[in-house]
């Protein structure tokens, strides 16, 4: 990692990343959605910005922001990699406050040189400006959960307040959580095997909060419990 | 020595409570200083307060609507307590509807400051809550060691940015940083800096305003470049105990740099007037 005092600095013609948001709440609440752990991975091409957060090479967690949702947007390479310290980035990107008044917001522009260099934020609020500079370190592998397409036998999509409310009640004194999914009953079921008993929860596939359900096989699989409380982060 | 007080206007109330409350989050413990008119709260800047110090002064009349007090002598007719702003900030809570809030200065076991609120009741009879806050008396010889600090010899005054928005920047600052630089200039332009191996932050106040000073204190800054920046680098939880303690917005606030030695801060509400010191880090 190179120190920030030796990052050097150059022109604007040089950025190999610019971002610029009129809201910057559009990106911290999403990153704030994967904030489990304070290493992250940015990986930005043209088609936008994709930050991976993981733990123990288990568990990973990718927030994408499309291209289409800055108000500026240029990738002048192929693609631009880099880690950097979200909980850093987090305290920038919200350096004015998470309650602002109605009718205000903070305005980002994001600039990156390229390999080597800090990432520049520039925010303004009210007339304010806060300029940050956040060293940037040598960008690590993440896992490739290999989600190919044509091996899907089982697709549900779901309503997330419904999901979360589920995963809220889920009783933690089970170790695992079992998810079931069939083109028959039960259709979709969460279930836990705790110190009171075991405990299911059934979603038919008719449901309000189905929004897609293509099931073509029986599947139950079992996950540590520990990982769902992370998706109830925001 | 003596001193009765008795608050009875709801809004004299509220407003003394805020005080207290403002008090309570810059202090754990303060010296009260009563006089006919007026009452200090003041904090010297011993080690233990990490070289802070403060000077709070309020009008009796703007809150009070009987105040007595015979101080030690009659040639030294005032009283110096030493206090728990908190436990005073407590004892008002309960006062919150109250019809009367009374003060008094009583002996029991130890010095008290006896506080009865007067709450109503639905029958004929007052319920009445009554705190006995412990304080210390500070005795006549050491009075000379809570005198009002003088306003330093500055190198810039400028007025502070809106100090919502300059709480909100310090205590992000603070998840980044222990230190933070303070610079100003006579331009109205003020910079906080933060600057770590991992982080550098800078937030850039422009068309602050300075404030005018009569002559005398101004002999540093007549010559100065305006575009000069008089910096000093201040433990960050200091400056954000000052700001998270405003619990109203004042009617003016500014602050007063000697490079690279102290940043004097003042902040004037209608009828409070705070003071507060905080030394530049070696």
């Amino acid at each position: 990692m190179m120190p920030l005092s030796t990052q050097p600095e150059t022109g604007d013609d040089q950025y190999v990343l610019v971002a610029s948001l009129d809201n910057v709440r559009n990106l911290s609440n999403i990153l704030k959605a994967i904030h489990f752990k304070d290493h992250a991975t940015c990986f930005a091409t043209t088609n936008g910005i994709k930050v991976t957060v993981e733990n123990a090479k288990c568990l990973q967690a990718n927030a994408f922001i499309q291209a289409g949702i800055f108000q500026e947007f240029i990738v002048q390479e192929e693609s631009v990699m880099f880690r950097i310290n979200l909980a850093v980035l987090l305290d920038c990107l919200t350096i004015f406050g998470t309650n602002s008044l109605p009718g205000t917001s903070t305005a980002l522009r994001m600039c990156y040189h390229g390999y080597g260099y800090p990432l520049t934020l520039f925010l303004e609020e009210g007339g304010v400006v806060t300029v940050c500079k956040i060293n940037t370190e040598e960008p690590e592998e993440t896992l490739d959960f290999d989600f190919c397409s044509t091996n899907v036998v089982n697709k549900i999509i779901l309503q997330s307040e419904g999901l979360r409310e589920a995963f809220a009640e889920l009783d933690m004194t089970s170790e695992v959580l079992q998810i079931t999914m069939s083109p028959d009953k039960p259709y979709f079921r969460l279930s836990t095997f705790g110190n009171a008993g075991s405990a299911h929860l059934d979603y038919p596939k008719d449901s309000d909060l189905m929004e897609a359900f293509h099931c073509n096989q029986t599947q139950t699989n079992r996950y540590k419990i520990s990982c769902s409380n992370l998706s109830l982060r925001h | 020595m003596r001193f009765r007080a008795k608050i009875v206007d709801v809004a004299c109330l509220n407003h003394f409570t805020r005080v207290i409350n403002t008090i309570a989050k810059l202090a754990k413990t303060c010296t009260l200083r009563l006089t006919v008119d007026k009452l200090y709260f003041i904090l010297t800047d011993k080690v233990a307060n990490g070289g802070v110090s403060m000077w709070c002064e309020l009008n009796q009349g703007n809150f009070f609507d009987e105040f007595q007090m015979e101080g030690v002598a009659a040639e030294h007719n005032e009283i110096y307590l030493e206090l728990t702003p908190e436990n005073l900030s407590r004892a008002l809570k309960t006062a919150q509807n109250a019809k009367t809030v009374k003060i008094k200065l009583t002996n029991k076991h130890c010095p008290c400051l006896t506080v009865a609120v007067e709450l109503p009741s639905l029958s004929s009879s007052s319920r009445i809550v009554t705190h006995d806050i412990p304080v210390g008396v500070i005795p006549r010889r050491l009075w000379n060691d809570f005198r009002e600090p003088s306003v330093p010899d500055f190198d810039v005054s400028i007025y502070l940015p809106v100090l919502k928005t300059m709480k909100s920047v310090v205590e992000r600052m603070k998840n980044l940083s222990n230190c933070i630089v303070l610079e100003a200039n006579l331009n109205g332009e003020m910079n906080l800096k933060i600057e770590t191996d991992l982080v550098s932050v800078t937030t850039h106040f422009k068309g602050l305003g300075n404030p005018p000073w009569e002559d005398g204190s101004q002999n540093s800054t007549q010559d100065r470049d305006p575009e000069s920046m008089a910096e000093a680098r201040i433990d960050i939880r200091k400056l954000l105990q000052l700001l998270a303690g405003q619990q109203v917005n004042p009617t003016k606030a500014l602050c007063n740099i000697v490079s690279k030695r102290i940043v004097h801060f003042i902040l004037l509400h209608e009828e409070v007037s705070l003071q507060y010191f905080i030394p530049a880090l070696a």
